[in-house]
């Protein structure tokens, strides 16, 4: 059975798709429009105002001097070290935690979740963090990018829910076998809960790759900097990276930043796509559970 | 009667020698356990209790070379000081002013994409709308910022209009009336698409048969809409907002410092950013936390009240 459908409901089903091109065109626009600028010349680009469909005066100048960049290079090596040495710390941490939090009936993990919770509600703030992190001789060293926001309570949560799936018959089974509970953790929570993992994975990298506040906090030499921090040097105080070549460089200036922002979030917007599904898995569960 | 104390002190010596034996018995039966939990619980004694206890510096005349144990205790100085300071009300101002603009318009944002995503009915289409809106939330805020200030500098595309419009040529992120306006819609052009995964979810988890009864007893499209979406969406959209609500006076720093400007300060400057100009640029270091210290009360205030609110409510709850 069919309805005949209403003027009206034609109307809005058009205006609908319209708005949600719109949408989309606003929302694709501003990348665009990096990315031409990034394949354009600096000096065509100066002279240059309004909207870019295509690039202006077509030049790989910026992209040139990107590549020859030491700086560039330093930070993504530190940018890349981050991202897999804090992301398999994270995923140890969490996974550890979400299974020690999973067994109430042990006191010291009551206590911990008491502190998990309370954690949530109420933050040391910057300061006490910092003098921490000071304290611990963890300033400038790269290991503060890591270790002190090594586990996210959201992210525990998201574990703990999943690890509450596994049947409590496999964790008896284990148990009546003798096996520890570093076995149980890595032969049984680990392989069933894998979904999960992945979908952290996803999280804490992509958060370890953007990340640039912690580095300013406690980094200061140069030489350890993250790519998010040259970055903000170039695309945020509008100030030059140290030149080796500075006269094929210095003109490149204002599109080395933008051949900079694509570089940098290429891998990430790469992989997106592809893993979309599982992303968005991870909302699920955050908003079900969280 | 004396039976009965009898049995009574016995019991209390019964429970204390429990205790005992029941923390030895769980230390003995969990033991392994614990070892497991030994990084964790030093993860958190180290970075979660300890930056709890460093808070007492808000109440001293904290200097880096004395340390906590030898800075001279100052009472409610900084607190006092700063609720007298011209930035209290500043800071405060702005902070719940971002704050209340977000949760007018950037809250009700995702869930009326989501509304509209639902109503599209080829499911090609409003696949790649998702996709394609989720996609800013993967840009960094570094990068994100970097593309506001280039759209809103005076020869930039937004900024250029206005400039047009105004008839002023002037960076946009220099005038105070600007400021949140930038702050909020870059905030829904990131989220927006991220943020209706979560209402999306909530209206495919709707009964079909929902619809089909509705459409059998003769309600057209706008009826439905009005009688079986909307309050399947309703609980959804509560509980978001109580929570948001909970988060009113925590306006995150990271965005704003990418963003701001000493001649914007009136208008950008909130308190987590007074917070770290106060401590990591001025080095003051008992001031800052005991402003820090200030807001997570304020925040924990509002959280537990709103969690309070979403158990009565809905029955769910952050924890």
């Amino acid at each position: 059975m069919k309805i005949k459908e209403s003027f009206g409901s034609k109307v809005f089903d058009i205006a609908n798709i319209v708005f949600l091109l719109l949408l989309m065109l606003i929302t694709l626009y501003p990348l665009w429009h990096v990315i031409m600028c990034s394949f354009s010349d600096s000096n065509a680009l100066i002279g240059h105002t309004g909207t870019l469909w295509m690039p202006v005066d077509f030049s790989l100048s910026g992209y040139q001097a990107v590549f020859k960049n030491e700086s560039v290079w330093n930070g993504f090596g530190v940018s890349v070290f981050v991202v897999i040495a804090g992301t398999a710390l994270n995923i140890l941490l969490t996974l550890i935690t979400a299974y020690f939090l999973s067994k109430q009936d042990a006191i010291l993990s009551r206590i911990v979740s008491y502190i998990v919770i309370f954690s949530m509600y109420f933050s040391a703030g910057l300061i006490p963090m910092y003098l921490v992190v000071r304290n611990v001789g963890l300033y400038n060293n790269i290991f503060a990018l890591i270790i002190p926001n090594a586990i996210n309570t959201f992210y525990v949560i998201i574990m703990r829910s999943s690890i509450q799936g596994v049947p409590d018959s496999l964790f008896e089974s284990a148990e009546l076998d003798g096996a520890s509970h570093f076995t149980v953790v890595a032969r049984i929570v680990a392989p069933l809960c894998m979904p999960t993992i992945a979908v952290l994975v996803l999280y804490y990298s992509v958060d370890h790759w953007n990340s640039w506040f912690n580095a300013m906090l406690y980094i200061r030499d140069r030489s350890k900097y993250p790519l998010q921090l040259f970055l903000r040097e170039v695309a945020v105080a509008n100030a030059t990276l140290e030149m080796q070549d500075t006269d094929s460089t210095a003109s490149a200036k204002e599109t080395l930043k933008y051949a900079l922002i694509v570089v940098s979030s290429l891998p990430v917007m790469c992989v997106y796509p592809f893993l979309q599904k599982y992303f968005v898995k991870g909302v699920m569960v955050g908003a079900v559970k969280g | 009667m004396k039976m009965k104390q009898d049995a009574l002190t016995s019991n209390t010596l019964v429970c204390r020698t429990g205790l005992k034996s029941r923390l030895a018995k769980d230390f003995k039966k969990n033991s392994s356990l614990y070892l497991l939990a030994i990084p964790i619980i030093i993860y958190y004694v180290v970075f979660v209790i300890a930056p709890l206890c460093g808070t007492v510096i808000a109440f001293q005349n904290y200097s880096l070379t004395k340390g906590v144990f030898g800075s001279k205790f100052v009472g409610f100085k900084h607190f006092l000081d700063f609720f007298d300071s011209m930035y209290f009300f500043r800071v405060v101002k702005n902070t719940l002013v971002i704050s209340i603009t977000q949760i007018l318009v950037e809250f009700p944002a995702p869930v009326i994409l989501a509304l509209l995503i639902n109503e599209v009915k080829s499911k090609h289409y409003s696949r790649t709308v998702q996709t394609i809106t989720y996609l800013p939330h993967f840009i960094s805020l570094v990068v994100l910022c970097g593309i506001v200030r280039d759209f809103t500098a005076s020869d930039g595309i937004i900024g250029s209009v206005v400039a047009a419009i105004t008839g002023e040529d002037v960076n946009m992120l220099t005038q105070r009336g600007w400021f949140v306006p930038i702050y909020v819609l870059s905030g829904i052009w990131q989220g927006v698409g991220w943020g209706s995964i979560v209402y999306l979810a909530a209206l495919t988890s709707l009964d079909a048969s929902l619809y089909e009864a509705a459409s059998l007893d003769g309600a057209g499209r706008w009826k439905q809409f009005v009688h079986v979406t909307i309050p399947g969406i309703l609980p959804t959209v509560i509980t978001m907002l109580i929570m948001r609500i909970g988060r009113m006076t925590s306006v995150g720093s990271e965005k704003i410092l990418l963003l701001y400007n000493q001649n914007i300060y009136e208008t950008a400057d909130v308190i987590s950013t007074f917070v770290y100009r106060k401590g990591m640029l001025e080095q003051n270091y008992g001031f800052s936390t005991a402003v820090g210290l200030f807001n997570s009360v304020i925040n924990c205030a509002f959280l537990i009240a709103a969690n309070y609110a979403s158990k009565k409510i809905n029955g769910t709850a952050l924890w």
